[in-house]
């Protein structure tokens, strides 16, 4: 059994949103998709939950009983309490009362969102409503769990809190697909889609991602952005530059790249492999 | 300021429905309503009964359209007529003086026959004739009160506001929360939210509706002459037209202020054009077949012919039947395009999913 898009293709009109794209749900880990705004992250995660129709190819995924999801945007009832929000999942996925209350106790101490249970949705800070979403898709344990940029907006210790959550949910077994901005994030995964455009530029696991980088990267300590040809970028106080030849510069040292400068590099190579 | 102006404008020119709200609904308004704004009745339809039938038909003239005669037929024949809305006069003829029967739910057309009759006796005074003896009496509602004939159609304009504003914007909310997607991929089939969706409304609504018509009693003393059944019936069928069009507008609105939009201009026609405070008989032509594709239209016509006339369910299954038909064709539209919000790709998803399962 293995869900996931395979050569999925979307198309909005004329415009392909997703072009052949395949993704990969596996049990017991955290599938990243990574990709600036307008990517086809979201699509591609609604594609894989069949919220909109495919113009090629395929996709698996569990029954709707199984699956857990958190959109884009809000997914909770902000006229509702914490308590209400969960009560309402819990009837729609036939969870036991019983259980219920055990189960969003539970899940409100381990995402922080304990002694809340009585404020509405909507009188909720921004990250605690995500958190709330995340809760939500949780409560009746899926197997598989679709998350849409939850952690989009949301503070730095709130974001290693929902990390933590969904990390665990992947060690009990469950099969994860997050989207994200954030790159950082995305080195927590065990497996890795760089989109652009609708297109997988890169995939793999972090580790492959950096080890497939073409040519070689170099750092320079210097404060103004280097005069030559190859592309380059800040991290922090000194400037990455990447030759795709793998001829650096004679001012410019060779590094060993990183996670942060392999997404940079696959988006570069993308670009010039397009003609920008 | 120049930027603000040019700005403004290209906001506006990208914003079609409120375009189209600044100019051509005024455009399209004035030109409706003031061919619909009418109150003057040209056409009263009247029956004649009694042995002396004949005679006295050849006698009325405009504004009574004789649209029957019967010489053998009697007063309760005649009263039969108004109730069921086939006629709005009936003149009962036979010994002693004529009676003219009216339908006092029909508040201009009694009125313009009353002033049409008094007309006749003036001119045939000043002829140096003798006018025949006839006596007046209004039925259903005789001291004409406006509140009668109102309270039964604004009944209906509220089942109207809570059944297309209230419910698209219920829905609508849940779209631009982005729970709608999360029921899609909850375990719920289409049909569950639907009706989920529409049922609360639906009870809200008939609530509301008993409200109305007790505060109506009470207030304005407001009789209600009819069969509740007949009644609740004509209201169910209302309600699902106008819980229909709610949804439907939500189908077509991304947020809530197109949604309020569009009701607006869905409920706007329906005030003035339906009957409620202008006649469907006194609109122009060109008009009038508006008004015949309105729901309210028929509410308001079963309604004030139940409460007010105690019209059976026989004489009423033309609108009552229209409003199934209206129910059947909004609500069915309706419901085709929300299962489409959620559920999008079940054709070429869900049968894989299943394959891949059994695979496994």
């Amino acid at each position: 059994m293995t869900w996931g898009l395979f050569s999925a293709s979307v198309r909005f009109g004329g415009r392909a949103a997703l072009d052949g794209l395949s993704l990969v749900a596996a049990r017991s880990q955290v599938t990243v998709l990574i990709g600036g705004d307008g990517a086809g992250k979201s699509t591609a995660l609604r594609a894989l939950l069949g919220l909109v129709p495919l113009a090629g190819g395929d996709v698996s995924r569990p029954g709707k009983t199984e699956i857990g999801y958190v959109p884009a945007f809000g997914g909770i009832y902000p006229d509702l309490t914490v308590a209400e929000n969960l009560a309402f999942s819990g009837r729609a996925f036939e969870i036991a009362s019983h259980d219920l209350t055990d189960r969003s106790t539970q899940i409100l101490e381990r995402i922080g969102l304990d002694g809340v249970e009585h404020r509405l949705g909507g009188h909720l800070s921004g990250g605690m409503q995500r958190k709330l979403a995340v809760a939500l898709a949780l409560l009746h344990r899926p197997r598989l769990l679709v998350l849409d940029e939850p952690t989009t907006g949301i503070d730095p210790v709130s974001r290693a809190q929902l990390w933590r959550v969904i990390s665990g949910e992947a060690a009990s077994g469950t099969a994860v697909v997050v989207s994200t901005t954030y790159v950082n994030e995305a080195q927590r995964a065990h497996a890795v889609t760089l989109l652009d455009r609708g297109h997988a530029i890169v995939a793999g696991s972090p580790d492959e991602v950096i080890a497939a980088i073409p040519g070689a990267v170099g750092a320079l300590r210097q404060s103004t952005q280097p005069s030559g040809p190859d592309p380059s970028w800040l991290r922090g106080r000194t400037w990455r530059i990447w030759a795709p030849d793998a001829h650096l510069p004679p001012e410019a040292q060779a590094i060993q790249p990183d996670f942060n400068d392999a997404v940079i590099v696959a988006e570069l190579d993308h670009d010039v492999m397009r003609g920008r | 300021m120049w930027a603000m102006i040019v700005k403004e404008f290209r906001e506006l020119r990208r914003d079609r429905r409120t375009l189209a709200m600044m100019i051509v609904l005024p455009v399209l308004m004035l030109v409706i309503f003031g061919y619909a704004a009418n109150f003057t009745v040209s056409k009263i339809p009247t029956v004649v009964v009694g042995p002396l039938a004949q005679v006295v038909s050849e006698h009325l003239h405009l504004p009574f359209d004789v649209v029957g005669v019967d010489p053998d037929e009697t007063r309760s024949r005649a009263e039969t007529q108004l109730r069921d809305n086939k006629a709005v006069v009936a003149v009962v003829t036979g010994e002693g003086p004529i009676t003219f029967l009216m339908d006092g739910t029909q508040l201009f057309s009694v009125q313009t026959a009353e002033t049409a009759l008094g007309r006749m006796v003036q001119s045939a005074r000043a002829a140096g004739e003798t006018p025949p003896a006839f006596s007046i009496q209004i039925l259903y509602n005789p001291k004409l009160n406006t509140s009668w004939v109102l309270v039964p159609g604004l009944a209906g304009l509220i089942l109207v506001f809570i059944g297309t504003l209230i419910t698209s914007l219920g829905v609508v909310r849940e779209r631009q929360a982005g729970t709608l997607e999360q029921l899609a991929v909850m375990p719920f089939r289409p049909w569950d939210v639907i009706a989920g969706k529409i049922i609360p409304y639906l009870a809200v609504a008939s609530f509301d509706l008993v409200v109305i018509i007790a505060l109506g009693a009470g207030l304005f003393g407001v009789p209600f002459a009819g069969n509740v059944a007949v009644f609740a019936l004509g209201a169910f069928l209302f309600l699902l037209v106008t819980l229909g069009l709610g949804v439907l507008i939500s189908t077509v609105s991304q947020n809530q202020g197109q949604a309020i939009q569009l009701a607006f201009m869905i409920m706007l026609p329906q005030i003035l054009l339906s009957g409620l405070i202008f006649p469907i008989s006194s609109m122009h032509v060109g008009v009038r077949w508006i008004a015949y594709i309105l729901p309210l239209s028929y509410f308001i016509e079963i309604s004030r012919s139940v409460m007010l006339k105690a019209t059976p369910i026989t004489a009423l299954w033309q609108p009552l039947g229209l409003l199934a038909l209206l129910g059947v064709i909004v609500l069915g539209l309706a419901v085709v395009r929300f299962r489409r919000d959620l559920a999008p790709s079940s054709q070429t998803a869900i049968p894989l999913a299943e394959i891949t399962d059994e695979a496994a």
